[in-house]
């Protein structure tokens, strides 16, 4: 399998896990709601190509990509979802709230960095040689307790890196309505060394994350990726003020399955998901036929 | 180790800093101000950085950052104490305390603990005025997965004593986290005693189940038949104390004082014992009148006595901003002369 296949079988997991989740969202199977990774596959899968067994992972209220591409279970994750006891946290967690080895999500905006860099300073202090993955988005620039953070991890040199996807939009605000100024320069105003990305190809995001990444190992100091990319579902599940117009261009423009995608023979893509479809589809069944909650 | 055993609240408060850093190298204190010389707003961590310089941490006036720091270190194995220099900033922690640290252990099935303390001086009665002088630890009480402690100045048979003791068995004796509510006023009482308890019949009871945390039961030495249960805890219940002694000796009314160091989750056992002798339940706070910890022990008090239950009250400050004037300050709060009042009144109607 090429480089390229093998990001497009990870990426196209993603997609398939997600696509298939809005689809059976209404045939009432889960509770309460979910908040999807379309068009933010790449971030994940790139970033978190560069993690080691002992690095740890901290994610946010859209944690399902991050979650599989840190190498989660799709039948445990849908079991979850689904608040079966076999799921990832027993069915109490839900979609939000996910906690499997050394990865960690919490539906809360901002304290989640505060939760990561709590982490990497008991990393650094242990001496284990692990670094931190934080994972935030646009809309959580908008929390004081960030600031506080970004501060303390910068002041005690905490191995992390910061990784921003931007998709410009925090649940139906617009990026332009709610961030003033410069993304990197917040950070950078701490001494954090921000790092720019525009693109949703998979293999740019993961060759970016590969140097800083070297980076915060070998200065055990935080390094911070700010990530241009697209939303391309709603929010959770229906809530989307975008035009739809915009919304299809976006698809078209920054879609990173399709972008990898296209560098395959349409035959191996065709059989790539395939496979991944039938994966997916058999750990959802997997997970439906599970036992419920006893009561 | 120092040989000498504490004197006061603050010393063995101190004490079990030290020793808790002393035993185990995960412990970790950080804070506003906790570095040597100044050791502290309150001095409860004077001298750790000096013997500790590695895990004594100064931060930036940052609550709700250095919380969640702890948080996320509990979570990766280490222990952190974290001091929040006065109580009336533990409104920039709740959203860590409540949404993220407490919640770790359900929300991610058990599969992980954090075992962080939380420590802050609540209280007023130094003239320090509306945003540095109250009692707010209700804010807390009742949130699930987290335990709410505050000491009794005993001297107990620590070597710590029992304030003390109480802090490194919340820092060291469990996996949970712990909001440990102390007391500026407290910080100076000297620990009682074998000789200060001597006029006392003192039984001490743990629950069961929960935090192993004593609750004291004290009436007079030989006095009658109780007729009124006082409960009070932290520095309300040197207050209590005192009252007890006044309506024995200057109106011949009988108390029996149950004073808890476990807030939350209550461990209301001894309460209960002591309202099945007396059926009078009066319950002493320094926080605000409404919705407060009294309210919770008056419930749960009927719920479990009944009709047995005869009467309740409750003495608490008034529902207003606490005054910097001293004169204005002392009547916002609850006073000795509140508590022999309404124990008169209760025992008389």
């Amino acid at each position: 399998m090429t480089d390229y296949a093998q990001h497009y079988e990870k990426l196209y997991t993603i997609r398939s896990f997600e696509t298939l989740l809005l689809d059976e969202f209404a045939s009432g199977i889960f509770p309460g709601t979910t908040h999807t990774s379309l068009g933010q596959e790449a971030n994940a899968v790139g970033v978190l190509a560069q993690a080691r067994e002992q690095d740890v992972v901290v994610s946010n209220h859209r944690c399902h990509a991050h979650f599989l591409a840190y190498g989660g279970d799709p039948t445990a994750l849908y079991a979850e979802l689904m608040g079966k006891p076999g799921g990832v946290c027993g069915g109490v967690g839900g979609s939000q709230h996910l906690q499997w080895r050394n990865f960690y999500s919490n539906g809360i905006q901002g304290g989640t960095l505060a939760m990561a860099a709590g982490m990497a300073f008991a990393e650094k202090k242990a001496s284990r040689d692990a670094i931190v993955f934080d994972f935030m988005g646009d809309g959580t620039l908008g929390e004081g307790i960030v600031y506080e953070c970004l501060n303390l991890i910068s002041l005690w040199s905490l191995p992390i890196l910061i990784v921003l996807e931007n998709n410009h939009i925090a649940q139906t605000t617009p990026a332009d309505q709610a961030v003033a100024g410069s993304m990197t320069a917040r950070f950078e105003a701490f001494g954090i060394p921000a790092t720019h990305l525009d693109t949703c190809d998979v293999v740019e995001v993961q060759e970016a994350a590969g140097d800083l990444t070297r980076k915060v190992r070998r200065e055990s100091r935080p390094q911070a990726l700010v990530i241009e990319t697209a939303r391309l579902g709603t929010h959770s599940k229906g809530d989307d003020p975008r035009d739809p117009r915009d919304v299809e261009l976006l698809w078209d423009l920054r879609d990173p399955v399709e972008r990898i995608g296209r560098l395959l023979q349409d035959r191996e893509r065709v059989l790539i998901q395939r496979k991944v479809d039938e994966r997916i589809r058999a750990a959802f069944e997997t997970a439906l036929a599970m036992e419920g909650q006893p009561t | 180790m120092s040989e000498t055993r504490p004197a006061t609240v603050l010393q063995s408060l101190n004490l079990a800093l030290r020793q808790a850093l002393a035993d185990d190298p995960r412990v970790l204190l950080l804070g506003e101000d906790i570095l040597d010389p100044y050791g502290g707003a309150f001095k409860v961590t004077r001298g750790c950085s000096t013997a500790f310089p590695d895990r004594v941490l100064t931060t930036p006036i940052s609550e709700a950052g250095i919380t969640g720091l702890a948080g996320g270190m509990a979570l990766r194995g280490l222990r952190p104490v974290v001091e929040i220099m006065f109580g009336d900033f533990s409104t920039l922690i709740a959203d860590q305390v409540l949404n993220h640290i407490a919640k770790f252990h359900g929300m991610y099935n058990g599969q992980v603990s954090a075992p962080v303390v939380i420590r802050t001086p609540m209280g007023a009665r130094r003239g320090y005025g509306p945003t540095h002088s109250q009692t707010l630890e209700k804010l807390f009480l009742g949130a699930p997965g987290l335990t709410v402690l505050a000491p009794f100045h005993l001297l107990g048979a620590s070597p710590l004593g029992a304030p003390g003791q109480l802090l490194y068995d919340s820092i060291l004796r469990q996996d949970g986290p712990t909001f440990f509510v102390e007391n500026k006023l407290q910080y100076l009482l000297k620990l009682l005693g074998p000789e200060a308890l001597r006029e006392y019949d003192l039984r001490e009871s743990f629950s069961a189940d929960g935090f192993p945390a004593p609750c004291t039961t004290l009436s007079l030495k030989g006095a009658p038949p109780p007729q009124v249960t006082l409960t009070a805890y932290g520095y309300m219940a040197d207050l209590a104390l005192q009252a007890l002694h006044r309506l024995a000796y200057e109106h011949e009314i009988f108390a029996e004082l149950v004073i808890p160091t476990c807030l939350s989750p209550a461990q209301p056992d001894p309460l209960f014992a002591s309202l099945r002798r007396t059926g009078r339940l009066l319950a002493i706070e320094e926080g605000t009148f409404s919705w407060g910890w009294g309210a919770e022990m008056l419930a749960r008090s009927a719920e479990e006595l009944g009709p047995a239950l005869k009467r309740a009250g409750r003495v608490a400050a008034r529902e207003a901003v606490i005054p910097v004037s001293a004169e204005l300050e002392a009547a916002h709060l609850p006073q000795v002369s509140d508590i022999i009042r309404q124990a008169r009144e209760m025992v008389a109607a």
